[in-house]
């Protein structure tokens, strides 16, 4: 109002600065909101935000070594890894000091562990040393070389000071490179000898294969959210209801129904032996392979395909494609160039929703996937669960972390996350 | 008019029926037939079938019966995007996914038109509705009337012959209505197209267009250029629907020299004129338009027959005046008198003395 008259921030009526004077008004409001959501944002922070972030800082942390082995990895600072030398008795007596002190306090074996990720059988040296060097008394036992070479050939090998070395740092990349396929060696980093790798062969697979699902959803949720959009409202509810059914049934039964369905002695390669399609020596293998892994997932992600494309088409008004008619196009004209552009949105939220979804699956390709159908995330569970490798299966789960957000990134570029539809 | 047979005649229904589901009929016996150029609209209330015949046109609905023909041939069977008729949708339906000239271009495409031809074309048509600047913009950066200008410059770009119009002004505000009313009407004539226009709106109907069916209850009431519809309804629908009216029930006394004398159900006599009536004894419901009814005794003919009226309610509505009478135990009689320096301006409570030329008062059906 009476911004014409002067030139400075528009002042309220009392004179304070109108902006001032509308953010106190608001500040209450604000209030409000955040005392509302803070029950859930705490809960979300203590039990989701914090283990992510720690386990994620897992990938990289490193301070084992260093923490067990303080004097040696101070010791081997001076040792040339290139040189091709033992490094000389201080660092086996530093060795022998921190080892002594590891193993009183029962934790050489962890630190041994975590070398062993990187250079394997130094597990083993760790334990052996352990054991022995705990009853050595550090003044009247020296010099130490000659003794812990005695106990274990290991300590006489170049490769194993090398790991050492190398892995002192507080903080490491070696994980990721292992998650890769790589390993930081003494000269840098290095490809890992062919049988160690497999990461890289899962993590392609589990994208390649989470393509194929969320393309095979595609071709069989459209035409479904198509019919459901367009049919009359008592009918479309049926079939809606259809849709959601598997929702309201337990994943791990239908995963398991789709193992009954899929073996080799199943009720689908039975079926096709009676009706004489397949040759009962030759039965389908469609199960405990990359198919079974496709057929189950396609099926079970199947609904997060079809509710947005449905949301989204129901938007769509009937008379566009009847203009498109009227204008000269036919069927197929009207629909392509009509209809399925404005049906794009849908199938792109369906599309970020099931490929995020199956790239991170871990059930159904545990059960039906067999060792040629698993996923990157059983890799992690078993990283997490069994092996106790913790930081490779954080590195793991931070790639699959990086390269989701990446191809969600590539989307927005690419399509738009604006015009992405949920509902 | 519904002549199968003419030579003129450019859209033909024959004996149209539609049923949607099998035991109602939406549209019963429809014929109707059009000549070439001609603006026809077709008016009604929701449901009296008029969109659905459109639908039937366009090709998007089948006839359960009957034929329909477009320059001759039947097009029963002719999909719609071979019927190449231009049509303008009540909601636009631009598509938002292209530009303004892409939606234009969009007929043309599909009819293999060269692309320079295609623009040349496009740009035409986009002046021709004074949208030539807004070629490179999207359906949704436009206001509702820029929006309805472009549906009806793309339903022309492919110069089609014959166009459709399903309630095309219904979004639109009032005075945007009437400007646009005249802006395809006027088009529409120099272009020399066909067009058949649906609305529900009755002036809309009577200022744009060449003739009017007036549809009721799946069937064609009257078909008639917009002044006969006005003046000369054919029965009490189409009075009643046409314009404001004044109804008085009552019972033919005679019929001679072509005025029914009608006694209403007061016992008052009133001279009328029988349009739906033959002979004496039958019911009917007289009809007066609220602008003839005279009650200025000086301008009454001598020895009509006049009704005594009480005025219940007076209002100014600027151009005209508006008052509410009792009649013959009707309390919703109006009249309607121009706003002129001598008119009187009658108080609630006087008592007046109404009459009317016999031709303007028609006996219809009861």
């Amino acid at each position: 109002m009476s911004d014409t008259t002067h030139s400075g921030p528009v002042l309220a009526a009392d004179g304070t600065p109108l902006k001032r004077s509308l953010a106190r008004a608001l500040r209450m409001q604000k209030l409000r909101a955040l005392m509302l959501i803070a029950p859930l944002l705490l809960f979300i922070l203590l039990t989701f935000i914090l283990p992510v972030a720690d386990m994620l800082y897992r990938s990289v942390d490193n301070r084992i070594v260093e923490n067990t082995l303080p004097r040696t990895v101070e010791a081997l600072e001076e040792w040339d890894a290139s040189l091709n030398q033992l490094p000389d008795e201080a660092v086996y007596a530093a060795l022998a000091a921190d080892l002594k002190e590891a193993a009183e306090a029962k934790v050489h074996t962890r630190v041994g562990k975590r070398l062993n990720y990187e250079n394997p059988g130094i597990s083993s040296v760790f334990r052996k040393s352990g054991r022995k060097v705990r009853k050595w008394d550090m003044d009247a036992d020296a010099p130490f070389k000659e003794k812990l070479i005695d106990i274990d050939e290991g300590w006489a090998d170049i490769e194993l000071w090398r790991t050492i070395k190398t892995y002192s740092a507080p903080r490491t990349a070696g994980y990721f490179l292992n998650a890769v396929d790589l390993k930081l060696g003494a000269d840098g980093v290095e490809v890992r000898p062919e049988n160690e790798r497999i990461y890289n062969t899962l993590l392609i697979r589990t994208m390649r294969m989470s393509l194929i699902i969320t393309f095979s959803c595609i071709l069989l949720g459209y035409p479904v959210a198509w019919l459901l959009a367009n049919l009359p409202t008592s009918k479309a509810n049926l079939l809606l209801i259809l849709v959601l059914l598997p929702f309201w049934t337990s994943l791990l039964v239908r995963t398991s129904a789709w193992k009954i369905l899929l073996q080799q002695q199943g009720v689908i390669n039975d079926t096709l032996v009676w009706i004489g399609l397949v040759d009962d020596a030759n039965r389908l293998v469609l199960i405990n392979n990359e198919l079974g892994t496709i057929i189950a997932m396609t099926h079970i992600l199947l609904p997060f395909m079809i509710l947005p494309m449905y949301s989204v088409m129901q938007t769509i008004n009937p008379s566009y494609l009847r203009a498109a008619k009227s204008l000269g196009a036919t069927n197929w004209t009207a629909f392509w160039r009509v209809y399925f552009p404005q049906s794009v949105p849908g199938i792109g939220a369906g599309s970020i929703l099931v490929f995020i979804l199956a790239v991170g699956y871990y059930i159904t390709p545990a059960l039906v996937g067999g060792t040629k159908g698993t996923f990157i995330s059983n890799l992690i569970a078993y990283h997490i669960s069994t092996s106790g490798n913790w930081g490779l299966g954080a590195a793991l789960g931070a790639i699959l972390l990086a390269v989701v957000l990446i191809l969600y990134w590539v989307y927005d570029k690419i399509v738009g996350i604006d015009n992405v539809k949920l509902g | 008019m519904a002549d199968a047979s003419n030579v003129d005649a450019f859209v033909e229904f024959e004996r149209v029926q539609k049923s949607y589901d099998g035991e109602n009929l939406v549209v019963k016996d429809l014929n109707l037939t059009m000549p070439k150029g001609e603006f026809l609209t077709m008016l009604g209330p929701s449901g009296s079938g008029k969109t659905t015949c459109l639908m039937m046109l366009a090709g998007f609905e089948t006839a359960t019966h009957g034929d329909i023909r477009l320059g001759g041939t039947s097009i029963n069977n002719i999909p719609p995007h071979k019927r190449g008729i231009g049509m303008v949708f009540q909601n636009y339906a631009l598509f938002p996914h292209m530009t303004i000239a892409e939606n234009l271009s969009f007929p043309l495409e599909v009819r293999k038109i060269g692309k320079s031809e295609r623009e040349a074309k496009v740009k035409r048509a986009l002046d021709m509705v004074e949208m030539g600047a807004f070629g490179g913009r999207r359906p949704s950066q436009l206001s509702g009337g820029q929006q309805q200008r472009v549906a009806l410059a793309r339903a022309l770009v492919f110069e089609p012959e014959l166009v459709l119009m399903d309630e095309p002004l219904g979004a639109l505000d009032k005075q945007l209505r009437e400007k646009m009313q005249f802006e395809i009407t006027h088009l529409a004539h120099q272009l020399g197209i066909t067009t058949v226009y649906v609305t529900h709106d009755q002036t809309e109907a009577l200022t744009m267009s060449d003739r009017v069916a007036v549809f009721d209850d799946g069937r064609i009431q009257q078909i008639a250029p917009p002044d006969q519809l006005y003046e000369s309804p054919e029965n009490s629908f189409v009075a009643q629907f046409i314009g404001e009216n004044n109804t008085l029930e009552g019972t033919v006394k005679e019929i001679n020299n072509g005025i029914a004398l009608v006694q209403l159900d007061d016992g008052e006599l009133i001279d009328c004129k029988p349009v739906n009536v033959s002979k004496p004894g039958e019911r009917t419901r007289v009809s007066i338009r609220p602008e003839r009814v005279e009650y200025n005794r000086e301008r009454l003919q001598e020895g009509v027959h006049t009704l005594k009226a009480e005025v219940l309610e007076f209002i100014y509505m600027g151009d005209i005046f508006r008052t509410r009478l009792r009649v013959a135990g009707n309390d919703e009689f109006i009249i309607k008198t121009r706003n002129a320096p001598d008119q009187v301006r009658l108080q609630p409570g006087q008592q007046i003395e109404i009459g009317w030329l016999p031709e303007d008062c028609r006996a219809l059906d009861a």
